[in-house]
């Protein structure tokens, strides 16, 4: 990471305004139809609650400001006037007692949607959703599962501080008998989301604030309302065969862009968009490993036992004989996370790392 | 007719919200030696010298009668159970208190092991409620969990090879001594961290009054929540009793006061111990009732289990109780003074009902001991059970992760994908 610090100094860096800049380059740069539909992840996440909500009347929502208000951050805009105050209940300021009611009213065979107004609160609750909820299935030996969602913004925003910037998906995805996912697109959005509310099992949904308002390109079959994702499958989002880039969430915008920067350097990257971290899809980054022999892994949190630790035990132990250059790991600064501007962006990988760490897998650096 | 029995005496204060039921009736104070905060007083004074908490005496709160004036004039003559009440009450109270006693000689033998919260004395309590509910209401209790699990309903022998940690446990040895979860019964568990089933019950809570109001079925289920004094000084607590309230749940918060938190006096850890009073803080009735005393607790019950079933909302009742043993059974219970110990074996609640039964006409000395006797061989063969049943397959440690095995969801069709044979590599672009 001092090294990444080092370099940020010397090389300048981008400004604040690249975490905010929509992405209407790299639409046009991609293969798909003309004419596809473009949707808001923001959008992508109300109509996915909806849909699931008019599917089956046992889902409600519960959460800070998501009935009244539409939401803290509007993805539950709408759902109070359609479904009643009976569906969408506006809780007090309670994070223990109110994920605590919505594990028990899982167990009771309800469908809740919890919703943390950033993953940061769910610190307050963090008792309920790992004691009460992930092991609930294994200590009762089956007899009792918790079919809730945990869902909310995770990681950091633009300059919200310490308290409000951490990063949750190391400290959940280690726990087994959660499901732990992170949707980059529109796309990913809808269908986990789905996947995930209809899933027998607790999920914690790790969303993005700075992603709410970018538009995807979405297809027919993703708008379509029995549309979902499968859980534990990774997407490649970018085929390569030299180097292997692996992330999830934001930092998948980021690699998308550092492939291309690197496509002009002769480099052809592949980029995976893990989609779920637990259970994290070995199979397709192995597979890909061992078709490239490089590993680049990305993420926004701290980087001791992150999941880019995880993912690189994984790589080296499964496809040791395959790798020709050591596995490279690009994480958050390891403090917690600064308010000034520039510091901030200091502490959060740039795309000018992910390049630079591709260049040093293939021995280009200089 | 003075005796232990006497009617029950309530204190409430009036819910915030009012109510059909004229609450406010003329303060009534009842026969003196009615073990109520009376007792309390003269245990402060014996254990004072271990007590350097200022408030060491309780205040006696106002006396206010909350029953409808009907019960209350309800002649103090007239039985509060019949034979076949009493018999089941009396039944359930033993198989308790024995299955526990067994639970410490298998623990010493080696045969259980890790931690094991042992609940005698406190029978009264747990009698009391969960006799009066119905297959589909809830329990949620905390560590100190066997008994209310065998009254709910789950078999002795189950319970038993789960804490022996045999596959054939209600949770396949999977859970503990700690973690008793039936889905029949709807023993909702078993929760080791304090304070951690409240929240759990009050969802189980809010679910019945959805699928009431929302999904239109017939629910009138209610959740009762066990929990001690302890843990009435967390947080969640506060949180549970506020949104109880607010959205009136289906639950009763029934405090097991037994007046120590391992080895925390609750009146050295609690501002006011008056635990009652913090539900009309809340807009619900704080009750408080002996918890010695099986009759008392289960005419608090019904009221607030009727309550509750009406849509009244939730109850606050905090039991008057004493556990005999330790906290568990690696605990030496140095700090409790032998005399508050000694007081309260006194008023042991299976020897006050025997003697309100017997004194009654209600059983006789011999079919008491025959149900003794029956308890004795279902507890001895319980054991036998489960010294009997195999130890879980290597192959379970991986099992009931998850509800959904391969964790890949369900596909559209409805199914698991991981069933689907056709199921490919997900939906790669190219």
């Amino acid at each position: 990471m001092l090294g990444i610090l080092r370099q940020r100094a010397i090389d300048g860096g981008l400004a604040a305004s690249t975490l905010r800049r929509t992405r209407s380059a790299l639409v046009s740069a991609r293969s798909y139809a003309a004419g596809a539909k473009e949707m808001t992840v923001r959008d992508a996440l109300n109509s996915a609650i909806d849909e699931e909500m008019s599917a089956d009347p046992k889902v409600f929502v519960m959460g800070e400001e998501v009935g009244q208000y539409q939401g803290a951050y509007k993805i539950t805009k709408g759902l109070l006037e359609k479904y009643g105050p009976e569906r969408v209940y506006d809780t007090p300021i309670t994070e223990a007692g109110f994920t605590g009611i919505g594990v028990g009213a899982a167990y009771a065979g309800l469908k809740p949607v919890v919703e943390f107004m950033t993953f940061n609160f769910s610190m307050q609750a963090i008792d309920h959703i790992i004691n009460s909820a992930a092991k609930s299935n294994y200590m009762s030996a089956g007899q009792i599962n918790v079919p809730i969602v945990f869902r909310g913004p995770n990681g950091a925003a633009a300059g919200v501080g310490a308290q409000h910037s951490q990063c949750y998906a190391a400290w959940y995805a280690s726990v087994p008998g959660l499901k732990v996912l992170a949707p980059y697109s529109a796309e990913d959005a809808r269908g986990l989301l789905k996947a995930a509310i209809r899933d027998p099992d607790p999920v914690v949904f790790l969303e993005n604030e700075l992603l709410y308002g970018e538009s995807f390109p979405i297809s027919e079959e993703a708008l379509d309302s029995s549309f979902c994702l499968p859980i534990g499958k990774a997407k490649i989002e970018r085929e390569g065969k030299d180097v292997t880039i692996v992330t999830f969430s934001k930092m998948v915008g980021f690699a998308l862009k550092a492939a291309e920067k690197l496509a002009e350097e002769g480099i052809s990257a592949e980029v995976i968009n893990l989609r779920s971290i637990r259970p994290l899809d070995r199979a397709t980054i192995n597979a890909s490993v061992r078709k490239t022999s490089r590993l680049v892994t990305v993420e926004e949190g701290f980087p001791q036992h992150g999941v880019c630790a995880e993912i690189c035990a994984s790589v080296v132990e499964e496809s040791f004989s395959y790798l020709d250059a050591p596995v490279e790991r690009i994480a958050g600064a390891d403090v917690p996370m600064p308010y000034a501007a520039n510091l901030e962006r200091l502490a959060l990988p740039q795309v000018e790392d992910i390049v630079r760490a591709a260049k040093r897998a293939c021995y280009r650096s200089k | 007719m003075a005796t232990a029995f006497a009617p029950t005496k309530l204190t409430a204060t009036l819910p915030l919200h009012g109510s059909q039921e004229n609450r406010l009736l003329l303060p009534i104070r009842l026969a003196p030696h009615s073990s109520f905060l009376g007792s309390t007083r003269s245990l402060t004074a014996h254990s004072s010298r271990r007590l350097n908490h200022a408030h060491a005496t309780r205040r006696s709160p106002p006396v206010v009668g909350v029953q409808e004036v009907v019960k209350e004039k309800k002649s103090i003559n007239s039985l509060l159970i019949t034979k076949e009440e009493g018999l089941v009450l009396y039944e359930d109270m033993i198989l308790g208190r024995s299955f526990e006693d067994m639970c410490a000689q298998m623990y010493y033998r080696g045969k259980m092991f890790g931690f094991v919260h042992l609940y005698n004395g406190q029978e009264a309590v747990s009698t009391g409620f969960i006799k009066l509910l119905t297959k589909s209401d809830s329990v949620v209790s905390t560590y100190r969990d066997h008994v209310h699990a065998l009254s709910k309903g789950v078999s002795a022998r189950a319970v038993m090879s789960e804490l022996f940690g045999k596959v054939t446990g209600c949770c396949r040895g999977q859970g503990g001594s700690m973690h008793m979860f039936s889905k029949e019964h709807n023993m909702l568990g078993g929760f080791a961290f304090i304070g951690e089933g409240i929240p759990v019950a009050t969802g189980a809570a809010f679910s019945s009054k959805y699928r009431r109001d929302v999904l239109k079925q017939d629910c009138e289920d209610v959740t009762v929540a066990f929990f001690g004094d302890g843990t009435c000084n967390n947080g969640q607590f506060y949180e549970c009793l506020n949104m109880a309230a607010l959205w009136k749940l289906p639950i009763i918060f029934v405090v097991e006061n037994n007046l120590w938190a391992i080895g925390m006096s609750h009146l050295r850890a609690t501002s006011d111990p008056e635990i009652w009073k913090k539900g009309p803080a809340f807009g619900m009735p704080g009750v408080h009732v002996d918890g010695m005393d099986v009759l008392k607790v289960r005419e608090v019950a019904k009221e607030a289990v009727t309550r509750a079933r009406r849509g009244e909302g939730p109850t606050l009742v905090e039991c008057e109780t004493y556990r005999f043993r330790g906290h568990s059974l690696a605990d030496p219970d140095e700090l409790r003074d032998a005399a508050e110990k000694a007081k309260y074996a006194a008023r042991d609640p299976i020897a006050a009902l025997k003697k309100y039964l017997i004194e009654n006409n209600l059983a006789k000395e011999a079919e008491l001991k025959s149900i003794e006797k029956k308890i004795d061989e279902l507890v001895e063969e319980a054991v036998e059970f489960a010294d009997a049943s195999p130890q879980p397959g290597r192959s379970q440690l991986l099992e009931n992760v998850f509800a959904d095995p391969k964790g890949f969801g369900i596909g559209p069709d409805g199914r698991y994908r991981c069933e689907d044979p056709k199921f490919t590599e997900g939906t790669a672009q190219v």
